[in-house]
Order: C-alpha cells, then sequence, then structure tokens
C-alpha cells in the first residue's frame, strides 16, 4: 500500500513481457501517419458515447457498434452539460468520491494517457484562443503529482534516450512517426529522426516499428540517465537532524518519540551503503556530535559562538551509517537523558541551520529540523507578531508574509547546495510560520505542524507525530533533482505552485523530492491554438535515487483542443479548478490582502456560471444555473471562504491560518480537497451493499452526506474524514448497540471525554468501522488522527465548523450563497 | 550657471540611459536561461539605490534652477521609484525577488518597466541637450 514504498519498477532493460492491451495493437494501414489514433480523432466524440475501434479497411457493416447511431446525431446534450438549477436540486453530491472526468479522446488515446492521480488539467478541453479561455472566466493550469508512489512504473534502460532535437521533449505515446524513421514532435511539430537502436523492438523482436516501444506506448516511464544527465557523480543519501533541546521542547516530550522512532527505522532509511547520518542540537548554544568509527561513546562538542558559526571538527560530524551505527544508536538512546534538567530557554536556531547548511553543502542532503518555540536569539531571531485580539477579526489579517528574508536566503542557499529543509514544528505559542516556513519552501522541503504538542497532555498529536515520522523517515526520497514541464507550442506557463526554487523559466530545482509533494502551474494561451486537434504537456524529473541512479521519470498527457464555449464548459474538471482556486487565493492572501482573495474566489464562481449563463444556454430558466460539470463549483468556494485558510470572524490562530494555506499549495489534489470539502459518512448503519474486498476484508462503502447539521441524526454516530484530522461524532441516542459493540461502552454518558482510539473489539461491528476506518487511513501518506466526540466535547465546535452548508454569525449558508451569487449574476 | 545645470543633468541623464540599457540585457539573460534568477536579482538590487539617486538627483538640480515645467517631467518616476522600494514586503529580498520573479508574469512586466524608463530617459536626454545648447548659446 502508498505507506511502504512502493515495489520496484518493472525493469524493461530485459523487456519481459507487456502489460495486456499493449500488445494487441493492430498494425496501423499503410498510410502517411503512424498514429491510428491520431488520425481519427478528427472531431471530439461526446462524453458518454461509445468510443470504437475503426478496424483496418473501413467498418463493415457487422463491426458498426449500436451507439453509433446514437451518436451520429449529436443533438444529445452530453452529460457535461446537463443543466442543473442549483437552487432546486439539493443533493448535488454524488455518494461516492467524485471521480476525475476523463478527456474527450478516442479510446486508443485515452487509454494512453497519464493518469490522472499523477497529471491533471483544471479544463479537460483546452480552448483553442485566449479570448475564448477569457469568456469561460475559469483558470487554465495543471495539477501534478510527479514522484507519487506506483504501484506499476515501466523504467528503461536505453542507451539513447530519443528526444526532439529542438525543444528537448522526450519522445511520447503522442507524437506521430511520418514514416518508419522520422517521428515528429508533438510539442514543438519539429521533424526528428529516429536513431538506429531505437528501430528494434525487443518485445516483439521485430525491427522497424519504433511506436512499440515501451517509451513510446507509456505515459508514465522512467528511464535510467546516463553519465550526459550528471552535473557530478550522484550523491549519496545524506541525513542530517537537527534538534531544538531547549527547556521548552523538553516539556514536550518530542524528543524520546523521536530517538525511538529514528532507532526503529535505522535500517529503513532509503539509501545503500554510502548513507550518512549526522547530528545536531541547540539551545542557545550549538551542540555537534563527533560519531567517528572506533570511538567509544559519541562526543558531544559545543559551539558557543553562534554569531560567527564554524564547524569544530572538519569530518566525522557527518558519518557512515553502516560503520558507525552502533554510535548513532548510543546517542539515540542517551540523548532524551542527556537534556532533561536543561533550564535553557532560548533557541538559537538561525545558527543552527547555518552549522547546519555548511555541514551539509559539500555533498547536498536533507535536513530534518524539529523545533518548539519562537527562535529568539541570534541571527533570524523572530518576534511575536500575533495579537490574540484579532484572531477573530472579520477584517483583514495581518503577519501572513515573512518578517524578514533571512530564511529565504538560507533556503536559496540550501537550494543551491542540493540540501533539502523539512520543519517539524511542535509547539503551543506562536512561532511565525510565515517566516519559518519560507526555510522549506524555496528549499524543497516539506513542513509539519503539531500544534500544542506535549506526551502527556495531548495523546492524539503523539500518535500522528509517530506515524508521521515512520512514513518521513522510510519514504522514497530522490536527490538533487530538477523538473521541468513543456507544453505544446502556443501555450506557456506563467505561474507556479509549490515547494521549489524556480532556477530560470520552467526549471524546478528540487534539492530533494518526495512523493508527498504536489505542484501546480497556471497557463495562458499565447498563441492560437488552429490546426491543433490535440496538445500535450509533459513534466520530465531528473533525480538521483537513493541507491546512487541517475534516473528520469517522464509523464505526458493530452487534451483536446476545442473551439466553441460549450465544449470547454463540458470539460471542465471542478476539483482541479477548486485546487488551482486555492492556489492561487493564498498568493494573493500575502500579495494583496485576505479580503481581496476572499473576493476573488466569490467572484470566480460568479463570474463562470455568469458566463455559462449568457453564452451557453440556449433557453432562459429563472434559478441558478449551472453545467453539471460545474454543480459543486459554489459549493466548493464556500467550502473555500470558510476553510481555516480564508476565513474570518471565527478566531484562528495565526500559524494555524499560515500552515493551512501551505498545505493547500503543497498536497496533492485528493487531499487539499478533503481539506477543503470533507466528507461525511453515517458510520453506525453499515452495511456491506457495494462493499469493496481487499486482501480478504470487506470494506464498506457508506454514502457520502452533505456537510449539514441536516444530515446528522440524534440516533446515529458520524464520521468526518477531514484530511489530517478525523472526527466520530455520536448522537445523543446512539443506539447503545452501536456503543458496546465498537466503543467498549455501556451508554452514552460513559464515552470517555478524549478518546482517540477505537478499541479492538472482536465484534462484527467493530471489525467493520476499524476496516472503513484504516481503508481510508492507508489512501494517504499522513496519519489522520481520530476524535471520537460526544456532543459537549470540546472538539465539537472544530466538528461544527466543518459543517460548511450552514449558516453561523460570521458566514453565509450554502443556500444564502447561492441567492448571493444569482442576485451578482443578475445584476 | 544655466549651462553647468544641464550639462551635470546631462551626464546624469546619460548614466541612467546606461543603467536602463543595463536592466533591460540582465533581465533579457534571465529569460533566455544564460543567467539565474539568484545572480540576476542581485546584480539588478544593487543598481535599485543608485538609480534612485540619480533620478532624485536630477530632479533636485532642476528645482535648484527653477525649471518647474522639466522638474514635472522628473517626478513622476522618481515619485514611482520610490513608491517601489518603500513598499518591498518585509519577507522579500529587494525590489527584485528571484523566488517571485517567474511568478504572475513579474519579469514580463520588469522588462516593460525598463523598456518606458529607457525611452523617457531618451526624451529627457534631448530636453536636456536642446537646453543645454539653447543656454550655451544665450550665455
Amino acid at each position: 500500500g502508498p505507506t511502504q514504498p512502493g515495489p520496484p519498477g518493472r525493469h524493461l532493460g530485459h523487456y519481459p513481457s507487456l502489460p495486456p492491451g499493449y500488445q494487441n495493437t493492430p498494425t496501423p494501414p499503410a498510410p502517411s501517419s503512424f498514429h491510428p489514433a491520431i488520425q481519427a480523432a478528427t472531431q471530439p466524440f461526446t462524453q458518454g458515447a461509445q468510443p470504437y475501434q475503426q478496424p483496418p479497411g473501413g467498418p463493415g457493416p457487422a463491426q458498426l457498434s449500436p451507439s453509433l447511431a446514437a451518436m451520429s446525431l449529436q443533438s444529445n446534450t452530453p452529460e457535461g452539460l446537463r443543466v442543473v438549477n442549483l437552487l432546486q436540486e439539493r443533493n448535488l453530491l454524488p455518494p461516492n468520491p467524485v471521480p476525475a472526468p476523463t478527456p474527450c479522446l478516442t479510446q486508443d488515446l485515452q487509454k494512453l494517457n497519464c493518469s490522472p492521480e499523477v497529471f491533471r488539467c483544471t479544463l479537460t478541453s483546452i480552448p483553442q484562443t485566449q479570448s475564448l479561455l477569457n469568456k469561460a472566466k475559469l483558470p487554465l493550469g495543471l495539477l501534478l503529482h510527479p514522484f507519487k508512489d506506483l504501484s506499476q512504473l515501466p523504467v528503461v534502460t536505453s542507451s539513447t534516450i530519443v528526444r526532439c532535437r529542438s525543444c528537448r521533449t522526450y519522445i511520447n505515446p503522442f507524437v506521430s512517426f511520418l514514416d518508419q524513421r522520422r517521428w515528429k514532435c508533438n510539442l514543438c511539430y519539429r521533424v526528428n529522426d529516429v536513431p538506429e537502436e531505437f528501430m528494434y523492438n525487443p518485445v516483439s523482436r521485430s525491427y522497424g516499428e519504433p511506436y512499440k516501444r515501451p517509451e513510446v506506448q507509456n505515459a508514465t516511464i522512467e528511464f535510467i540517465a546516463p553519465s550526459e544527465y550528471m552535473l557530478r557523480p550522484p550523491q549519496p543519501a545524506v541525513y542530517l537532524f537537527v534538534l531544538d533541546v531547549s527547556h521548552n521542547a523538553v516539556e514536550t516530550g518530542y524528543l524520546s518519540v523521536f530517538c525511538q522512532s529514528l532507532l526503529d527505522n535505522i535500517n529503513a532509511l532509503p539509501g545503500d551503503s554510502r548513507t550518512k547520518v549526522g547530528f545536531i542540537t541547540f539551545d542557545s548554544t550549538i551542540h555537534f556530535y563527533n560519531l567517528q568509527e572506533g570511538l567509544s561513546q559519541p562526543q558531544m562538542l559545543i559551539v558557543s559562538d553562534i554569531e560567527d558559526i564554524f564547524l569544530p571538527t572538519p569530518d566525522s560530524l557527518l558519518v557512515n551509517l553502516n560503520e558507525s551505527k552502533e554510535l548513532v544508536q548510543d546517542l539515540l538512546k542517551s540523548l532524551p537523558n542527556l537534556f532533561e534538567k536543561t533550564m535553557e530557554t532560548q533557541s538559537a536556531l538561525g545558527s543552527a541551520l547555518q552549522a547546519a547548511f555548511k555541514l551539509l553543502s559539500p555533498s547536498g542532503g536533507r535536513m530534518s529540523v524539529f523545533q518548539t518555540q519562537l527562535p529568539n536569539l541570534g541571527v533570524g531571531a523572530l518576534q511575536s507578531r500575533e495579537d490574540p485580539n484579532q484572531r477573530a477579526s472579520a477584517k483583514d489579517v495581518q503577519h501572513l508574509s515573512p518578517a524578514t528574508d533571512f530564511y529565504k536566503k538560507l533556503a536559496l542557499d540550501c537550494s543551491g547546495q542540493q540540501v533539502a529543509v523539512d520543519l517539524f514544528l511542535l509547539s503551543a505559542q506562536y512561532c511565525d510560520l510565515a517566516s519559518l516556513g519560507c526555510i522549506s519552501r524555496y528549499s524543497a522541503g516539506s513542513v509539519y505542524y503539531y500544534p500544542s504538542y506535549h506526551h502527556q497532555h495531548n495523546p492524539a498529536q503523539v500518535e500522528r507525530f509517530q506515524k508521521d515520522l515512520k512514513r518521513y523517515l522510510t519514504r522514497k526520497i530522490g536527490f538533487e533533482a530538477v523538473m521541468r514541464i513543456r507544453c505544446t507550442k502556443g501555450l506557456s506557463i506563467h505561474t507556479f505552485h509549490g515547494n521549489f526554487f524556480v532556477r530560470s523559466t520552467d526549471l524546478l530545482s528540487l534539492p530533494n523530492v518526495n512523493p508527498d509533494a504536489g505542484f501546480a502551474v497556471q497557463m495562458s494561451i499565447e498563441e492560437n491554438l488552429d490546426d491543433m486537434q490535440i496538445v500535450s504537456f509533459q513534466a520530465a524529473l531528473l533525480y538521483t535515487s537513493s541507491k546512487g541512479e541517475r534516473r528520469i521519470r517522464v509523464h505526458t498527457m493530452c487534451l483536446p483542443v476545442v473551439n466553441s464555449l460549450s465544449d470547454v464548459f463540458a470539460g471542465a474538471d471542478v476539483q482541479a479548478i477548486t485546487g488551482l482556486l486555492a492556489c492561487m487565493a493564498v498568493d494573493r492572501s500575502v500579495t494583496a490582502s485576505l479580503s481581496d482573495a476572499r473576493d476573488a474566489m466569490t467572484n470566480a464562481a460568479i463570474d463562470s456560471l455568469s458566463s455559462y449563463r449568457q453564452s451557453a444556454l440556449t433557453i432562459q430558466q429563472p434559478g441558478l444555473l449551472a453545467p453539471a460539470c460545474l454543480r459543486l463549483f459554489p459549493l466548493y468556494v464556500l467550502a473555500l471562504l470558510k476553510q481555516k485558510a480564508f476565513r474570518t470572524g471565527t478566531s484562528t490562530r495565526l500559524d494555524d491560518r499560515v500552515f493551512a494555506m501551505y498545505q493547500l499549495k503543497y498536497q496533492p489534489l485528493a487531499f487539499a480537497l478533503l481539506m477543503i470539502h470533507p466528507a461525511l459518512y453515517r458510520v453506525d448503519d453499515m452495511n456491506d451493499e457495494g462493499a469493496l474486498n481487499i486482501n480478504d476484508q470487506t470494506i464498506p462503502q457508506p454514502r457520502v452526506l452533505q456537510l449539514s447539521v441536516e444530515k446528522l441524526s440524534r440516533e446515529g454516530a458520524f464520521l468526518m474524514d477531514a484530511g489530517i484530522v478525523m472526527y466520530l461524532w455520536i448522537g445523543r441516542n446512539c443506539h447503545p448497540s452501536f456503543l458496546s459493540q465498537v466503543l467498549g461502552v455501556p451508554n452514552y454518558a460513559a464515552v470517555p471525554e478524549k478518546l482517540h482510539l477505537l478499541p479492538e473489539l472482536d465484534t462484527a461491528e467493530s471489525q467493520r468501522t476499524r476496516a472503513f476506518i484504516g481503508w481510508l487511513r492507508d489512501q494517504r501518506p499522513f496519519f489522520p488522527s481520530l476524535h471520537i466526540i460526544r456532543d459537549e466535547s470540546q472538539l465539537k465546535p472544530h466538528f461544527m465548523q466543518n459543517m460548511i452548508e450552514d449558516r453561523t454569525e460570521s458566514a453565509l449558508s450554502y443556500y444564502e450563497f447561492l441567492l448571493h451569487v444569482q442576485q451578482q449574476i443578475s445584476k | 550657471m544655466e549651462a553647468v545645470v544641464f550639462i551635470l543633468s546631462l551626464v546624469d541623464c546619460c548614466a541612467l540611459i546606461f543603467l536602463s540599457v543595463y536592466f533591460i540585457i540582465t533581465l533579457s539573460d534571465l529569460e533566455c536561461d544564460y543567467i539565474n534568477a539568484r545572480a540576476c536579482c542581485s546584480k539588478l538590487n544593487k543598481w535599485v539605490i543608485p538609480e534612485m539617486v540619480g533620478q532624485c538627483l536630477s530632479m533636485m538640480l532642476m528645482l535648484v534652477s527653477m525649471h518647474w515645467f522639466i522638474f514635472l517631467l522628473n517626478m513622476p518616476v522618481a515619485a514611482w521609484n520610490i513608491y517601489r522600494y518603500m513598499r518591498i514586503p518585509m519577507g522579500n529580498m529587494g525590489v527584485f525577488d528571484p523566488t517571485e520573479i517567474h511568478n504572475r508574469g513579474l519579469l514580463k512586466s520588469y522588462m516593460k518597466e525598463a523598456m518606458i524608463k529607457l525611452g523617457y530617459h531618451l526624451l529627457c536626454f534631448f530636453i536636456y541637450l536642446y537646453s543645454m545648447i539653447l543656454a550655451l548659446i544665450n550665455e
């Protein structure tokens, strides 16, 4: 499952059997283009109609499928454009999670197309001109998850990696072969020669069929890169841990959890025999650890001159893991005790980061920083900028941007030396995450946040920290990576979202790449896409694997081009649009203001529905009309307005808000959407109808409910899945059998106040509930904590805040929001 | 006296023209991938203050010698430079920030700004030249 590093890709260097379906490609007819799928794609087929295969020689009467007759009418509106009156239809949420829309391509092309879990576009039908895009009033962009853990990944070792001569695009399934020896790039339309080695296809042992090679049959593929792709010999895996050991840190008790976790997973750290580790601890001084092989115990070296940091010894601070393993284990066992009695309250984080950077810059690698308070000493010291009285302000929120450029500068220095910084913030007070987060954002690191972490008072956070650490330490990792996103001529990328540094146009510098990071880009149409039926996008990620191998992961996606507004609307992907809108709103909040961002989001819903009403609707009806593919758009926009990142009028800590903004930009789309619009299920009456059978376990699939208290019932128990946290709400009159069989308590009053674990009882109900929650948890790389709450629980307001469709003192209900949108449209 | 003022302004304007050209060249180097974002921004940030000083100097000269029309001509650009400098967010590394320069078409707008300034400085150059010659003739 996704909690472990994925199985190794199938090596096609020796060309074992390709997956079924690829070997059965019919030989194409003789004419000029060797790509039958493109030849047949003269018109986008309407969604829902049955695409068909054109056999060579033309369709005979016996081969015409019955739906061909229906398709030729072309007067049926596709499902995506079915008109929905949002004010009348209340049950818009489908019972199961919303699937990604399928682009309007022929079946051949769509079968080869990149998976929507990896590569997704806000508009699955690209408008032909910029003016058409402007008319639709929808953002155009791509959301990618390029390093996702994949269960099936073709890996190719080839002496030649075939690329276009002018634009350097990798050969992909959507190029066209002009004849046996020449291929035309689908991004710049240049004609290239097919190299001699490429003509031979070892799978079918045939010569002269280059289009059957795996590079041309797979949209997602990984190459083993030859030495031309290396600027320096591939670096080893280097891990440096920078730990806060001030009094505050020791109080929280995170240090023992961390040390235990690292001890448990020390053999599972990705790497090979060259892997190196190091440790730095800091409070008001910086402590280094000499772990030279041969020492009887680790030796601590203290540097107190924090203004001018230097490394006390030239080597043996970063040591080979295999050679010094016992010393490392000794250090981890003794670290929590070393600082047990500390009374230091100051934290010189800036100097510690500079020291860590000095240590890592020769090789590059990963720095994991654990911080529990506001850094208040030395360079990079921060002030407390949050005013607790302004938390529930209905006006603008200040201090969303960094206070100093120290962390940004250091992050850029790190990025230049291939060092990524991951930040773990475990603090109860304000820590100025807006400034501290920069160290991770521009060095391609990730930010983890555990507010109010305490080993005794907050066991749910402790469990989450443990599970997240396990994933963090053992997940796949790529070093010294760069990524380039290319589009067909005519399209250009103008804004980037995610944790990386844009070193030059279209080149993203990623010192570390991890499988849990998502990226987004916005595009514009610079030249009209006339004469093009499809456009393609390619994301190529060049990285060094933890075993020191240089690899290139290539994803290619193609989408049709349309020139009518209704086709653009029919292809809209409402979830991708919401994800991109969230990224844009975060940018706007920081550069302009939060209220600007909120207005911009509301206007996005208003403008797009207004544009639909004016241009695409033939019959004017009263009510708020939307195409079926955009029917959830106002709901998602309202959910964004009520999201922790953007809400006003409700008390929100500044660090919580900033972290929510970072997550909206960093998480891949599926998890960002869970944050924005949590899923609500009724769990006390689950049955096996429609259940999935995975690994001999029956996983029930309850229906997704609307987020309104209307759907809650005192007689039931409901699970809310909000991505990073889950709430199991128990109704006051919940059936005692559920309480006893699943929670192990006799009645409602006996449900404990702070329960965060479901007891493992032997009843069918308990197994079913735990199977469902376990299945939800397994699908994501981070660990969502579970809170079991009654009506009087302290966490009830958090649960109720996610009831997006209801009205609160500071926000509209869903129906009122729809009325507001309708009013703005008819102005 | 008049002539001296205009000679100084002319020299100042020449310097500003060269500076605009330098900005344009550096920005287009970034567009064509000859340098990276960090190098480009540090080069440009180094010259932001000298540009402001040069522009204000020229404005002061005109103020002191009471040539109101040319003074008013210089004011918008000087005001814009000062406004741009004052409005840098605290977390940014100067007027040109390498992490933001590739976003939201900022590179293109900086290029446009540099071109407009170049055209404007050329215009000013000819005005000063003409005024200087007039002043020299009248002396």
